[in-house]
């Protein structure tokens, strides 16, 4: 092994947004990420920190108890391999994690900037409320002037730096000529501080400062909870993507470099170890294998790979090791090209409107229009300009939407936390709300409805003395069907026979020696044994006929419940897969799912959810292959396991964590919960417009009614929402 | 009502104080391990002298 260029040893590329507390600056310093799911006290961030930082070339290393990492900062060259073997030498279980995957969540810009706004918000709120609440009980002349200019000098530039997030998105809606919650909401902060300017200039007795800060306050913190639900479920979901480290053995001169898949050309020759996936599009030079393409296909049956045939980027090597010549890299693999499907797939979930931008189509106007009416009936009433503008300006801050805009934040949150409980990850703002409608579920087959590990189905019909030979000969290999065979017959009790000169042909099968007869355990047409339909190996012994061993994939956890669930909730359930016939309908029949289609092709099973979609159906795609990628893209809404490719859980909006499937169906469920209680708090909040409306519109409205019935209506459906849980 | 010339700049000047603190804590990371912290004052690593 060269220690050439190792591509974890990221040249601290976020450097620049490092956190100031550290004083030193390690130019040539690497930093590395490892993953510790299993710490859990101070003992553990103790233990690990302290064998990290005893290492020679670790220059110091810091446990994040909350996101169950370490970040080490190393003399350039350290191989992150011993740092993963030294945590795993103190007892916790350690993983690499992809530093590039991880930088983007880093430090959570964003967030920050809105919780720094949200500071400055709750800050001069708070100050003005303190002035306002001493006009509103009595103070007089100069001292209700210097108290309404104290606020103003405070309110101007708070909302000038704390509402830009408002101002900006309402700006971008209008110049896109459409309207968004933002414009009304930009509209009345900005026209309570005018006019509130000219009643402090005029020695008025309304001032509305406080109500422009604490709508700009309670807005902002339900765009924080908003982005912090969001920022939880990203980060998890980029850990996931970090653990696959990308990287990949090149062949230069007959000496072996390990080097980034980034860095892989057309041409070069790579190494693919039995258990590795193949990095780049390439055709065999060397070696003779099995591939697993059940990621790209949903096929379980292992397609032989001998030198000349053509392999594509994500199959899975299984037996013997091959060597490669890569044909395409990097976005020109067929991997990449299934992007491309995926971007079409997408335009389809862009029609889906939210049910806060549909509220806001209805009430933007709504507003603006009371808003006018206002001012000109009494405009033409009094024909004086500033009652008539104090009024409409009274009736918009009333209005103004501080309970919608909670009405939904507060709702996702304590959905998205209930569910991140249950091992669901809500990455897609809207995902819950579009779950809610949900009537039709399609699931993948392979690696979805069952694990992608085979089991043997008919141990019971075989000889005995021939599943003991079959396990001699499968003991030496690490095939995944040879080690279904063993697995299978230590779960029954069967003694392995020993055999001798056991030799493995990779791709073909395994040959031994027993009493003097040639034992052959492998494929089909090597045993001389007629090709089936299903997954199975043959049993050859001497001349006598082969003995077929079947295979069926073991169903995951939770995935009868999870379907048994979703149909007697009334949901139809179908089932779509790359495998052959044979295996998908025996699934089908084992799951209880009557609609099921085999062999469909990536595009079929777009077109497949378009057509339900065409004809009506909210339909629910959960897959974890890259054939599903544009299927999941096309859905109206998609689940995919956390074991699923890394396309995959991009073009999906909700990752399964755990390996269960049971918390689909609860999923389901809490999503329509949690969508009543959003339409529930609209409704809140249009009753509280209906009884304040009036009395603004009438001129009665005080600032203090405005403060009142602002901070209640905030409240009432911040508690509304905490109702979920 | 001449102690509101002390105690308006008073009231303001510690809101802000508060303010600033809050702005120092999230610019220097305070809020990124909120799990860890708590833990970590379990630790008696550095009870006798702070670390360097």
């Amino acid at each position: 092994m060269t220690a050439t260029a190792r591509p974890t040893l990221v040249a601290c590329p976020a450097c620049a947004a490092a956190p100031s507390v550290q004083p030193v600056e390690i130019p040539k310093g690497a930093q590395l990420a490892l993953s510790l799911p299993t710490i859990h006290c101070s003992a553990c961030i103790a233990k690990i920190e302290r064998g990290l930082n005893a290492h020679p070339s670790v220059e110091s290393a810091r446990v994040n108890l909350t996101l169950k990492r370490a970040h080490i900062v190393a003399a350039p060259e350290t191989d992150v391999t011993d740092m993963v073997a030294l945590v795993e030498g103190l007892g916790y279980e350690a993983h690499e994690l992809d530093l590039a995957a991880l930088s983007a969540t880093e430090t959570d810009k964003a967030g920050r900037d809105i919780l720094m706004r949200l500071a400055v918000a709750g800050f001069a709120s708070m100050n003005v409320m303190l002035l306002s609440v001493a006009v509103w009980s009595g103070a007089e002349d100069a001292t209700r002037d210097l108290f309404h200019w104290i606020s103003a000098a405070i309110a101007l530039p708070a909302i000038a730096f704390a509402g830009q997030p408002f101002f900006r998105n309402a700006w971008a809606a209008l110049s896109k000529r459409s309207l968004n919650m933002d414009v009304p909401i930009s509209l009345a902060i900005l026209l309570a501080v005018v006019t509130s300017l000219w009643e402090t200039a005029l020695s008025g007795a309304h001032a509305y400062f406080d109500a422009a800060l604490m709508l700009t306050f309670f807005l902002l913190a339900g765009r924080y909870l908003d982005h912090r639900t969001r920022a939880v479920a990203r980060s998890a979901a980029e850990e996931l993507t970090a653990l696959e480290v990308p990287r990949a053995f090149r062949l230069v001169d007959g000496e072996e470099q390990e080097v980034a898949v980034s860095e892989l050309g057309v041409g070069d020759l790579i190494r693919v170890r039995p258990g590795g996936r193949m990095p780049v599009d390439g055709e065999v030079i060397e070696g003779t294998s099995e591939l697993d393409r059940s990621l790209l296909t949903g096929e379980t049956l292992p397609i032989l790979a001998e030198v000349g045939q053509a392999v594509s980027a994500g199959e899975v090597n299984l037996t013997g090791p091959l060597i490669i010549r890569a044909t395409a890299v990097g976005q020109d693999t067929s991997l990449h090209q299934m992007a491309d499907l995926v971007a079409i797939a997408e335009s389809g979930r862009s029609r889906y409107t939210s049910l806060a931008d549909s509220a806001a189509k209805l009430y933007a106007p709504g507003v603006h229009f009371m808003s006018a009416l206002a001012f000109l009936g009494w405009y033409l009433y009094t024909w004086d300009l500033r009652t008539a503008l104090n009024i409409a300006a009274a009736v918009l801050i009333i209005t103004c939407p501080c309970a919608l805009g909670l009405a939904v934040p507060a709702v996702t949150t304590a959905a998205s936390g209930r569910l991140f409980r249950k091992g669901l990850l809500i990455k897609h703002e809207t995902a819950l709300e579009r779950l809610a409608t949900v009537d039709t579920v399609v699931f993948d087959k392979t690696g979805t409805l069952t694990e992608g590990v085979p089991k043997v189905t008919n141990a019971a019909e075989i000889p005995p003395e021939k599943f003991m030979l079959a396990m001699g000969l499968a003991h030496g290999s690490s095939h995944p069907l040879a080690q279904a065979i063993v697995r299978t017959g230590a779960a029954l009790g069967v003694e392995a026979v020993k055999l001798t000169d056991i030799i493995e042909t990779p791709g073909y099968g395994t040959t031994g020696q027993w009493n003097g007869q040639k034992v052959m355990l492998g494929r089909a047409t090597w045993t001389g044994a007629p090709e089936g339909q299903r997954t199975a190996t043959y049993l050859k012994v001497g001349d006598a006929k082969p003995v077929a061993f079947t295979f069926s994939d073991r169903l995951r956890e939770g995935a009868a419940e999870a379907v048994e669930a979703l149909k007697t909730s009334g949901k139809e359930v179908h089932l779509l897969s790359g495998d052959s016939e044979g295996a998908v309908s025996e699934l089908a029949q084992r799951l209880g799912i009557e609609r099921f289609e085999a062999g469909v092709l990536p595009a079929g099973k777009v077109s497949y959810i378009n057509d339900m979609s065409d004809s009506g159906a909210h339909v629910l795609m959960v897959g974890d292959g890259l054939n599903d990628t544009a299927a999941l893209a096309a859905a109206q809404v998609s689940i995919s396991p956390a074991s699923a490719l890394d396309a995959a859980r991009v073009a999906s909006d909700i990752v399964l964590l755990g390996n269960d499937l049971a918390p689909i169906s609860q999923a389901c469920e809490t999503a329509k919960s949690a969508t009543k209680r959003i339409r529930e708090n609209f409704r809140i909040a249009t009753l509280y417009n209906i009884i304040a409306v009036p009395l603004a519109v009438a001129g009665l409205a005080t600032p203090l009614i405005a403060a009142l019935a602002m901070s209640t209506s905030s409240i009432t459906v911040s508690l509304n929402a905490l109702r979920l849980r | 009502m001449n102690i509101l010339v002390y105690l308006i700049p008073i009231s303001l000047v510690l809101g802000g104080v508060g303010l600033l603190a809050f702005v120092y804590t999230v610019r220097s990371d305070q809020y990124d391990d909120p799990k860890g912290n708590a833990n970590r004052i379990l630790n008696d690593d550095w009870d006798d002298k702070p670390k360097q």
